[in-house]
C-alpha cells in the first residue's frame, strides 16, 4: 500500500482504519484492538467514564491513541453539546463523536438533532464526528456544520447484520466530500471489507469483537479484512456485470469506417 | 395453598385490633380501590386499557410445545409469541429459552453487570398491605433519618465504591414528604452518579420537582395487575388506589425522569398473568415514550418481621427464570435487575443469562449501614427492615465474584443532563 494513504480527520493522520466502537468495553477488548486490529483511535462513552477512582476506563487507555469521547445518552442537541464540553474537561481532548438518540429500543441516531449540535460544537473548535442515519441531505448538512467525517449506520447498532443501508452509503462516499467512515452494525470482517471495497474511509466496530468467540483472532481478521478492502478500492476494482455475460470479441467489432 | 398474611401486635389497642379484623373480614369496610383520592393526579392514559385488554383474554393453558417453539424461531418476539414463552407449555424448553436470552442479552448489554445499592431512608408506613415488613400495624422499630445521617449513611456507602444508589421510604407522605425525600435526592448527588427513587407514588409537578433535586429514575412496583386481588391485599392507605399507582411510572416521565422501572411481586397472585402485564406495561409505554429507559425487576414474597411463613407459593427459581428469560426475549433492550431476595447461586447464574443489574451490600433496615458495613456496634437507633434479604454479600464481594464470574462489573454508565 502506499506509504501516504493515510486517514486524516482534523488535521491528524493515522494509519490504521479500524475504530473500536464503546458500547461493550472489557480491558481485554482494548488491548485486542490495540495490538491485534492496529486501533489507533478508541471511542469512549463519557457517561462511563464519568466515574470514580474503581474501574476508570480512562486509565486502560493506552499511550499514542486518540480518544474519540462520544455522546451516548444525549437526547437532543443541548445534551450533546453539553456532554462534548464535559469530555473536553476530563482531558478527552478535542475529538468528539456526536450521538444524540431519542429511542430506548432501536438506539437510531436522530439526524436533526445531529446536525444542530455539530454546528454548535464545530464552532467551539471540536474536530466532530457525527454518528448518522445515511441520508443524503443530512450529510450535506452536517459538511455545511462543519463536521469533520460523517459516520452512517451500516445496520441497527449491535445487531452484527452487516451493510443494510450500503445503497445509501454509497451514495455519501459518492457524493460527500469528507471522510465516510461505516459505523454500527458491521458484524464480520467481509463487510468491513466490501465498506473498504465501497470507498468507505474507515470502519467503526465493538459488538463485533466484544462478541467473537475469540476476540484477538477476531481482531485480527478484522485489521486484515480493512487493510485488504482499502487496497481493493485504490486499486480500482474490476467492474462486476449485474446479469448475463461478457464477449471477449466485442458486438461491435465488424464495424468499418 | 395461600399464605397466611394477617398478624395481631399484643401493642395494638382493642380499637385499632377491631379496625384491623373489619378491614381484613368486611370487604365492605374498605374504599373503593379503583377510585382515586383527593389530591391524586388523573392523567389521560390508554395504557392501562391496552395492557388490561390483553392480559384479561390471557389463557397461558393454550399454549403447546408447536407455539413455544414457534416463537423461539422468530426473530422478533411478538406479544403473542411472549405470551407462549411465559405459559406451562415453555417450561421444557427453558434450556433454549436461556440459550437465545443469552444471546439477546450480550447483543444489548454486552458483557457487563451493573452494581447499586439501596439506602432505606425512613420506614413510616400509613398503608397496611398484609405482606409487608412496613405495614402501619406491624410491630416493628421505626425511624426517620434526619438530613445529618442521611449525609452520614451515605458517606458510608460511597465510600464503599458504590456510585448508584436507590433511596427508598416507606409510604407515608405524613413522616416522609415530598420535600424531605427532595432534600435526600440534593445530597445523595454529592456522593453518587446516579440516584434513583422507590417511594409513594406522587403527582406529575412533584416528580419534575425531585428529578430537579437530582434523581433520575423512579421505581414504582404495581404488586399485583389483578386489581381483585390488590384490592384484598392492600386493606388500607393510598396505597390502596390501584389505578394512581398503575400510571405513576408515566406521570414519573411526564415530570421529566429518564428512566422508570416496573415489577408485579411475584407470588401474590397469578405469577404468569403478573408477568405478562409488567412486560406490557413496559411495552406500551417504550411505544409511546420511546426516548424514555426501562426496567424490570422480579421480586417474590419473602418472609417478614413477626411472619416468617410468607413465601412466593408456586414461583419457584425454575418459573422466575422461564419469566426472566421470556422478558429478556420480548424486550431486548430493557434492563432487568434482581432483588438480593434470591439467593448467591440463582444470582450469579441469571446475570449470564437476563439479568443486567443487581444490587450489594443491602440492608432493607434504617440506618444500619455503619454496623452493616464495618461491624461497628452502632450507638444510635436503627429502624427494622421491610423483608429479609437472601443475598448479603458486601460491595467489595460482589464486585469480584462477578469478575470471577467472567463478567464486566459497571458502576455508572449514566449523566445527569
Amino acid at each position: 500500500m502506499k506509504q501516504d494513504d493515510k486517514l486524516v480527520l482534523g488535521g491528524k493522520e493515522f494509519t490504521s482504519r479500524f475504530i473500536l466502537g464503546s458500547g461493550k468495553y472489557s480491558l481485554s477488548l482494548i488491548e485486542a484492538a490495540v495490538r491485534d486490529a492496529g486501533a489507533e483511535i478508541i471511542t469512549l462513552a463519557v457517561r462511563r467514564a464519568n466515574t470514580k477512582e474503581h474501574e476508570n476506563i480512562l486509565d486502560y487507555i493506552p499511550e499514542g491513541i486518540t480518544l474519540l469521547p462520544n455522546t451516548s445518552g444525549a437526547r437532543n442537541a443541548d445534551e450533546a453539546v453539553r456532554i462534548a464540553r464535559l469530555a473536553r474537561e476530563l482531558g478527552c481532548g478535542d475529538f468528539v463523536k456526536v450521538e444524540i438518540m431519542r429511542d430506548s429500543k432501536y438506539l437510531l441516531p436522530d439526524n436533526n438533532e445531529t446536525v444542530k449540535a455539530t454546528e454548535i460544537l464545530a464552532k467551539e473548535g471540536f474536530v466532530v464526528l457525527p454518528y448518522m442515519y445515511p441520508d443524503l441531505y443530512a450529510a450535506r448538512d452536517l459538511v455545511n456544520a462543519g463536521a469533520s467525517a460523517v459516520m452512517p449506520l451500516a445496520s441497527p447498532i449491535g445487531s452484527n447484520k452487516g451493510l443494510a443501508t450500503k445503497e445509501f452509503i454509497q451514495i455519501l462516499i459518492d457524493e460527500i466530500e469528507l471522510p465516510i467512515i461505516v459505523d454500527a452494525g458491521i458484524g464480520r470482517p467481509s463487510q468491513a471489507c466490501e465498506a473498504m471495497e465501497m470507498g468507505a474511509s474507515a470502519i467503526m466496530a465493538n459488538t463485533a469483537l466484544a462478541t467473537a468467540g475469540d476476540l484477538q483472532l477476531m481482531a485480527g481478521a478484522f485489521k486484515s479484512a480493512i487493510e485488504a478492502g482499502r487496497k481493493a478500492y485504490l486499486a480500482k476494482p474490476g467492474r462486476v456485470l449485474t446479469r448475463g455475460a461478457s464477449a471477449s470479441d466485442p458486438l461491435t467489432g465488424f464495424l468499418r469506417n | 395453598m395461600e399464605n397466611s398474611f394477617f398478624v395481631d401486635s399484643e401493642k395494638l389497642s382493642p380499637a385499632a385490633l377491631e379496625k384491623k379484623h373489619r378491614l381484613e373480614n368486611d370487604p365492605s369496610s374498605r374504599t373503593n380501590h379503583m377510585e382515586y383520592m383527593e389530591g391524586m393526579e388523573v392523567i389521560q392514559s390508554d395504557i392501562c386499557e391496552k395492557v388490561m385488554s390483553q392480559v384479561k383474554a390471557y389463557d397461558y393453558s393454550q399454549y403447546t410445545a408447536r407455539d413455544v417453539l414457534a416463537a423461539l424461531e422468530h426473530e422478533t418476539c411478538s406479544i403473542e409469541d411472549f405470551k407462549a414463552l411465559l405459559s406451562p407449555a415453555a417450561e421444557p424448553f427453558l434450556e433454549r429459552m436461556a440459550q437465545r436470552a443469552r444471546i439477546e442479552t450480550g447483543k444489548h448489554f454486552g458483557n457487563t453487570v451493573y452494581l447499586f445499592t439501596p439506602l432505606y431512608i425512613a420506614n413510616y408506613c400509613e398503608n397496611y398491605c398484609v405482606y409487608c415488613g412496613f405495614n402501619c400495624y406491624n410491630d416493628i422499630r421505626r425511624m426517620k433519618l434526619s438530613m445529618e445521617q442521611i449525609d452520614k449513611e451515605m458517606k458510608i456507602i460511597a465510600d464503599s465504591g458504590m456510585e448508584e444508589i436507590l433511596i427508598l421510604t416507606g409510604e407515608s407522605r405524613g413522616k416522609s414528604s415530598v420535600e424531605y425525600i427532595g432534600e435526600a435526592c440534593k445530597l445523595a448527588r454529592k456522593y453518587f452518579r446516579m440516584v434513583g427513587l422507590e417511594i409513594y407514588p406522587v403527582n406529575t409537578d412533584e416528580y419534575r420537582y425531585l428529578h430537579e433535586c437530582g434523581a433520575d429514575y423512579v421505581t414504582v412496583f404495581q404488586e399485583t395487575y389483578n386489581t381483585d386481588k390488590y384490592e384484598t391485599l392492600h386493606l388500607m392507605g393510598h396505597k390502596r388506589v390501584w389505578p394512581y399507582r398503575f400510571d405513576a411510572q408515566e406521570r414519573a416521565l411526564m415530570g421529566g425522569m429518564r428512566g422508570v422501572a416496573f415489577s408485579a411481586l411475584l407470588g401474590l397472585s397469578d405469577f404468569r398473568k403478573d408477568a405478562l402485564a409488567s412486560a406490557l406495561h413496559v411495552y406500551f409505554l417504550q411505544r409511546k415514550y420511546p426516548h424514555a429507559e426501562m426496567s424490570l425487576s422480579c421480586p417474590r414474597l419473602r418472609p417478614i418481621i413477626n411472619n416468617d411463613k410468607i413465601n412466593p407459593l408456586d414461583v419457584h427459581e425454575t418459573q422466575l427464570c422461564q419469566v426472566l428469560c421470556a422478558y429478556r426475549i420480548f424486550l431486548p433492550f430493557v434492563g432487568i435487575t434482581v432483588s438480593s431476595r434470591e439467593s448467591e447461586s440463582f444470582r450469579n447464574g441469571i446475570v449470564k443469562i437476563a439479568a443486567t443489574k443487581i444490587s450489594a451490600g443491602v440492608s432493607t433496615g434504617i440506618g444500619d449501614h455503619e454496623s452493616k458495613y464495618s461491624g461497628k456496634e452502632s450507638d444510635s437507633a436503627e429502624g427494622d427492615e421491610q423483608f429479609e434479604i437472601s443475598d448479603a454479600r458486601s460491595f467489595d464481594r460482589m464486585y469480584k465474584d462477578m469478575s470471577e464470574e467472567g463478567l464486566q462489573p459497571v458502576l455508572n454508565d449514566y449523566l445527569y443532563v
